[in-house]
């Protein structure tokens, strides 16, 4: 998430106090994505110095500090949003790993431990669904970000269906090839941004 | 407090004994209180629908009970299931299931006029289940002039009509888009937040996600279910990084 990208946002719609900044900033995103605020102020003080914004008073300090988008904040932020997302090659997930790994561990029943990765997720979605189900309806923001996780795990769950589904067909005694990737330890499952 | 559906030890096996017998259902326990939304996942074939006619009495398990408001079905006759059946439960399908020479109000009131409820009462009733669902301005149409997702709330409106207490679902946000699929469980969702017992099957985690928990079949099995009911703990604990 870009705080720095998302003030400038929230600046567009109008010149704003810090405070006020914070204050929105929190709200709108940080049922899902929690924020240290601290870091608020700090990019404030950035935004500052590349000239995307302007104080009222340049001197000051502190949460009544007033501030607007400049004309070159409005033009990097239009910018912004037209680029596209990075687009690195896909890391190696940890997941698909550990599912490749467990076909040549002995003892280890490969449906079972696709269940109990398939349950996690499941909880995970279903956490996320509540949010969704008990927040206000015209939140459209929770719910753009809620769907945005709903639909990545849904991948996840459904990589793993198509997995159990492969695996009824390879008998159990053909040994399976090598994974292509060495497992290493990596990301946590479910956090990738 | 009595479950509204109970399912003790069904099995359901189709043909005869022999390569072409075929175990849909083994030994499946299963218990929905009033109030509760439970989501039965697993992929084709797993026994998911077959799972859900019997819970609503539309086909009898080969061994085991099924215990509906705490009545044994196997011990009724054909006529009482059948009351039990029109007075208690609502189904809602994937291709809504709409009598097409009906209109919206005349669909969501034919159990209670099945039942041998007047008409006059029955019309109203019905209109009070669209009126619930957003849809009192849609009563007088014919399925054809509803959209795909007022077809469904219609269904809906139709499976929760006067006092039914058990509301079965198969793959009910199948043939929806996204958003109006969101619509039709927020719809299940409130009917078991006044106090009705919801089964949905599907293969959707999506779809499943909506319910207080989630049963995992396969192969005709209960083989997991989900432990922590949401909005019990925050997904700052686990949820994705900033």
């Amino acid at each position: 998430m870009s705080v720095r990208h998302a003030l400038l946002a929230l600046l567009s719609e109008g010149p704003k106090y810090g405070l006020q900044l914070r204050q929105e900033f929190e709200s709108r995103t940080g049922e899902v994505w929690p924020l240290n605020v601290g870091q608020v102020y700090t990019t404030l003080q950035r935004l500052e110095r590349d000239g995307l914004v302007e104080s009222d008073d340049p001197e000051g300090e502190g949460p009544q500090k007033g501030f607007r988008i400049t004309a070159a904040g409005g033009r990097e932020l239009a910018e912004w949003l037209r680029t596209p997302p990075e687009t690195v090659p896909p890391p190696r997930d940890e997941l698909v790993i550990k599912v490749l790994v467990a076909l040549r561990v002995p003892g280890v029943d490969v449906h079972e431990l696709i269940q109990v990765h398939r349950r996690h997720l499941v909880e995970m979605m279903q956490q996320y669904t509540y949010l969704k189900a008990e927040a206000p309806e015209h939140d459209v923001g929770l719910a753009l970000v809620v769907d945005a996780e709903l639909f990545r795990l849904e991948g996840v769950v459904r990589w793993l269906d198509a997995a159990d589904a492969r695996l009824v067909q390879v008998p159990a005694a053909s040994p399976v090839a090598a994974p292509a990737v060495p497992p290493r330890p990596g990301r946590r499952l479910g956090v990738r941004r | 407090m009595t479950a509204v559906l109970e399912l003790r030890q069904v099995s359901k096996v189709y043909g005869s004994a022999g390569p072409t017998e075929v175990h849909a259902l083994r030994e499946v326990d299963l218990e929905v209180g009033g109030g509760e939304l439970v989501a039965v996942m697993g992929p084709s074939g797993s026994g998911k629908s077959t799972l859900l006619t019997i819970a609503g009495s539309l086909e009898e398990p080969t061994t085991g009970e099924v215990l509906v408001g705490g009545s044994v079905l196997s011990g009724m006759t054909r006529n009482q299931r059948a009351r039990l059946r029109r007075r208690w439960i609502g189904y809602v399908f994937q291709d809504f299931n709409l009598l097409a020479g009906l209109t919206a109000v005349e669909n969501a009131a034919l159990p209670l006029e099945l039942d041998g409820v007047g008409a006059r009462t029955a019309h109203a009733t019905g209109l009070a289940a669209l009126e619930e669902l957003g849809l009192a301005d849609r009563a007088a149409s014919y399925p054809d002039e509803l959209s795909g997702g007022e077809r469904q709330r219609v269904a809906i409106a139709r499976a929760v009509v006067g006092d039914r207490r058990l509301l079965l679902a198969d793959e009910p946000t199948g043939a929806l888009d996204s958003v109006n699929g969101e619509a039709v469980m927020r719809l299940v969702r409130a009917a078991c937040k006044r106090g009705v017992a919801g089964v949905v099957v599907t293969h959707d985690a999506q779809l499943a996600s909506w319910a207080d928990r989630v049963v995992f079949l396969r192969d005709g099995r209960v083989v997991d279910q989900t432990t922590r009911p949401p909005g019990a703990e925050s997904l700052l604990t686990h949820g994705p990084n900033p």
